[in-house]
């Protein structure tokens, strides 16, 4: 009797509520789409480091150099880098000045480095700036040189006179 | 002149360079490196920058673009100037972010001085933490990096830097900043910006590495690094730093 | 020195990341969580008088959530990556969670809703129309025909409960579209607890102006009377959760105000500067204190029909130009000053690019065609056929 009125129950809710099992089934089916697309095409590897690509590491590091580095430089240019040892610019770095040469390390005979632009230069650093240090060595340019270029009096690889 | 030593150099002498200069390895064989000369968990890169030995010549701006072919008009290092009259707001410039340094100012009873800028490499980015697919990231060795084949272009990691440092590149369409030269680095050599300082106001550091110059600096000097506040545990410290910096 | 910066920006600050496009999400969001909550009026909070808007509430919210995306989408570097956001979304990330708010919002509350709401129309129509229609309409009703009284009665206790839970997914949809904004720690314009809380309420109140002006304009095309209690109803609510928004944004600008921390000197300046127009005189004045005026009005003395029509038209018009400054002013505004607090840059809208004028306009307008598709579809009227 109980059990018989039960099964009416089931029977009408299967009956009245059935058609809603189609829109669960439609966005079921979504989610099952999307969860199988996703295993297919999340990126190998994803998460191994943190949440990141891991590849992406290799990417960055790909990058060619430009600038060679002073160990490079002085390999072949160790006189120069002698005559600039005993001098003020002893700890300034080859390229700071001649620019980035990773090229010509590279093949030196192939990329031939040009003068650096001298007045330009030594202006940059040099000309007086309240906001440089006061004990770093300054000049204003149009009294200093009258004109004349900075290495007619200084060497740049020893610039003490 | 030593012409001998430089025919000898093309004639075949580079294991002569490799075995002194293992850093070019790749760059004068063209080969790759060997996948166990560089590991990233004995690596945890930073900079300290010293502003009282800061000329602002812009060299480390002209070296940054250079090397990593930034495009015009962006920066991933610039060089503020900075000058103090008493009880002021500050006067600040970075013309072309200091490109070809700076016009002379030679007004005196200013406080004034130059300030380098980079990312700050934070352990607690708040650009990673926003990013929304995991397209940047603090790497295993404490870089802060974009991988430009996953960024979307949103953004949001430009609103969430506190400093500056992002922007969308205008080719690439992707988000692009300093990689502290990661590709240099990870090879031995120091950054561009590093290299190219005249004064040294610059030095790459490795927290990890016990000889590294860096404790005995941190130990011995008041440093600070910027908008402290933020906490966002930056790893750029400055030495020398005035508290009107922003 | 560089055109269009006072003062000092940092040099990547000078270009604005975030561009109008950026300005009408938050904007299309707000007006489709606050649809929703009116449509929810009714349903849940048993506002009678609110009837005949409800289909057309939950219609203006489906028309504006379907274009809501698309701003975003425009807007990216590499829109074709936007899918990553669903294959790794980054947990930390406030905006990775924006894909999957949007579809539970899309799918589990509003059309749900509107296909329970709307069966037995829709079953109705497979019957009798034919051709390509016929095709649509048998595809809606997904292949269950059952109508019966007792099917309906179940659809609707299943409609209240989708309701219920869409209350707080509208709420979750627009607070969390503030919490973007409201978590940049490194922006103090946008940076505070209050933002979403003020999102949620303007898009609560710009949602309840668009329904109500969009009934008006409706009735007017189809020169049908208009239910002036219906319309009473929801200028009070508009009335309501204005004055809340307006408390809560008055509560944030006395609060900067008082503390004046270390970005209050430059942000006061830019609202008085670049933002005075936006803010001053749109936003504050014509778009909130003018509408609040004509509702309080309403409140306080009874106009005759013609006159309400007219002031409630006003009031919604005017509101939703308020809102839409407003979602200018944090947008723009938040990327108008350095994080240096030395300068100012300037925003140039461009015209016909991808994130132009012309884009802006014409995601605008998309709504509108979405809507009219809807209401052809799914009419929405019911007058002879209460409840």
């Amino acid at each position: 009797m109980w059990f018989a009125r039960k099964e009416g129950v089931v029977r009408r809710l299967v009956r009245d509520a059935g058609h809603l099992i189609r829109p669960a089934l439609v966005l079921l089916a979504g989610v099952a789409v999307f969860l199988v697309v996703r295993s297919a095409i999340v990126p190998k590897a994803f998460g191994q480091y943190g949440h990141y690509r891991p590849g992406a590491l290799a990417l960055v590091r790909q990058r060619p150099i430009a600038y060679a580095g002073q160990d490079t430089c002085v390999v072949c240019h160790d006189d120069e880098a002698t005559a600039r040892a005993a001098g003020k610019h002893a700890h300034v770095a080859c390229e700071a000045c001649h620019g980035a040469l990773a090229q010509h390390a590279d093949d030196p005979a192939a990329h031939v480095p040009q003068l650096p632009d001298v007045a330009n230069l030594c202006r940059r650093c040099h000309e007086k700036d309240a906001a440089k240090p006061p004990t770093f060595p300054q000049v204003v340019t149009a009294e200093h040189s009258g004109g004349m270029a900075c290495n007619q009096c200084h060497q740049p690889h020893n610039p003490h006179l | 002149m030593d012409f001998s030593r430089r025919d000898l150099f093309k004639a075949g002498g580079k294991l002569l360079v490799l075995a002194s200069v293992g850093a070019t390895l790749e760059q004068i064989t063209g080969a790759e490196p060997a996948s166990d000369a560089y590991k990233m968990a004995d690596h945890w890169w930073g900079m300290i920058i010293d502003i009282d030995h800061c000329i602002g010549c812009g060299n480390c701006v002209r070296a940054c673009s250079r090397e990593n072919g930034v495009p015009h008009g962006y920066f991933r290092t610039w060089v503020e100037r900075y000058q103090i009259e008493e009880g002021k707001q500050p006067r600040v410039d970075s013309p072309d972010g200091a490109m070809e340094g700076f016009p002379p100012n030679t007004r005196e009873r200013l406080k004034s001085f130059f300030v380098p800028k980079l990312c700050n490499q934070c352990a607690a980015s708040p650009c990673v933490q926003v990013c929304p697919v995991g397209a940047t990231f603090v790497s295993p060795d404490g870089v802060v990096l974009v991988d430009d084949t996953y960024c979307l272009g949103c953004r949001y990691c430009v609103q969430a830097c506190p400093y500056g440092c992002r922007y969308l590149h205008p080719q690439k369409q992707t988000v692009d900043k300093c990689t502290l030269c990661y590709h240099r680095i990870t090879k031995g050599l120091t950054t561009a910006c590093c290299e190219s300082c005249p004064t040294g106001a610059r030095l790459l550091v490795d927290f990890k590495n016990p000889k590294d110059p860096v404790h005995e600096i941190l130990r011995n000097n008041k440093v600070e690094v910027l908008k402290p506040y933020m906490a966002t545990q930056a790893k750029v410290y400055y030495k020398n730093l005035d508290g009107a910096v922003r | 020195m560089i055109p269009g910066v006072n003062g000092f920006m940092y040099p990547n600050e000078v270009e604005l990341q975030w561009s109008v496009l950026i300005v009408l999400y938050p904007y299309i969001t707000g007006l489709v969580a606050g649809a929703f909550i009116l449509a929810s009026l009714e349903r849940v909070f048993k506002v009678e008088a609110v009837r005949p808007t409800y289909r057309l509430a939950l219609l203006t919210a489906l028309a504006f959530l379907l274009v809501a995306p698309l701003p975003l989408q425009l807007h990216l570097g590499h829109p074709e990556r936007s899918f990553e956001m669903y294959l790794t979304p980054h947990t930390s990330s406030a905006m990775a969670m924006f894909g999957f708010v949007y579809l539970w919002y899309l799918t589990v509350v509003l059309l749900l809703e509107i296909w329970l709401e709307y069966r037995a129309e829709i079953v109705g129509l497979a019957q009798t129309t034919t051709g390509i229609r016929r095709l649509i309409y048998r595809a809606l009703t997904l292949g269950s025909y059952n109508v019966s009284p007792e099917a309906r009665r179940i659809d609707d206790k299943v409609g209240y409960a989708v309701t219920v839970i869409g209350i707080p997914s509208a709420f979750l949809l627009h607070g969390y579209v503030g919490f973007i904004f409201g978590s940049v720690k490194a922006n103090p314009w946008w940076s505070s607890p209050l933002m979403p809380i003020v999102f949620l309420f303007s898009a609560m109140v710009s949602g309840i102006a668009a329904v109500m002006v969009l009934y008006v304009v409706c009735s007017k095309l189809r020169k049908v009377p208009i239910d002036m209690r219906c319309l009473d109803t929801i200028a009070r609510y508009l009335f309501y959760t204005f004055v809340i928004d307006f408390t809560l944004e008055m509560l944030d600008l006395v609060h900067r105000t008082y503390e004046a921390d270390e970005s209050f000197r430059s942000l006061d300046f830019m609202v008085h500067t670049r933002l005075w127009f936006s803010q001053v005189i749109l936003q504050i004045m014509l778009g909130t204190l003018v509408p609040l005026a004509i509702l309080a009005a309403n409140q306080l003395w009874r106009f005759s029909v013609g006159v309400r029509k007219a002031m409630y038209m006003t009031a919604g018009g005017l509101t939703l130009i308020g809102i839409f400054a407003m979602r200018w002013n944090v947008v723009i505004g938040g990327q108008l000053f350095s994080k240096s607090f030395l300068g100012y840059t300037s925003y140039k809208m461009e015209l016909v690019t991808r994130e132009g004028l012309l884009s802006a306009i014409a995601l605008m307008i998309l709504p509108f065609v979405i809507f009219l598709v809807l209401i052809k579809l799914l009419p929405p009227w019911q007058e002879e056929k209460p409840r």
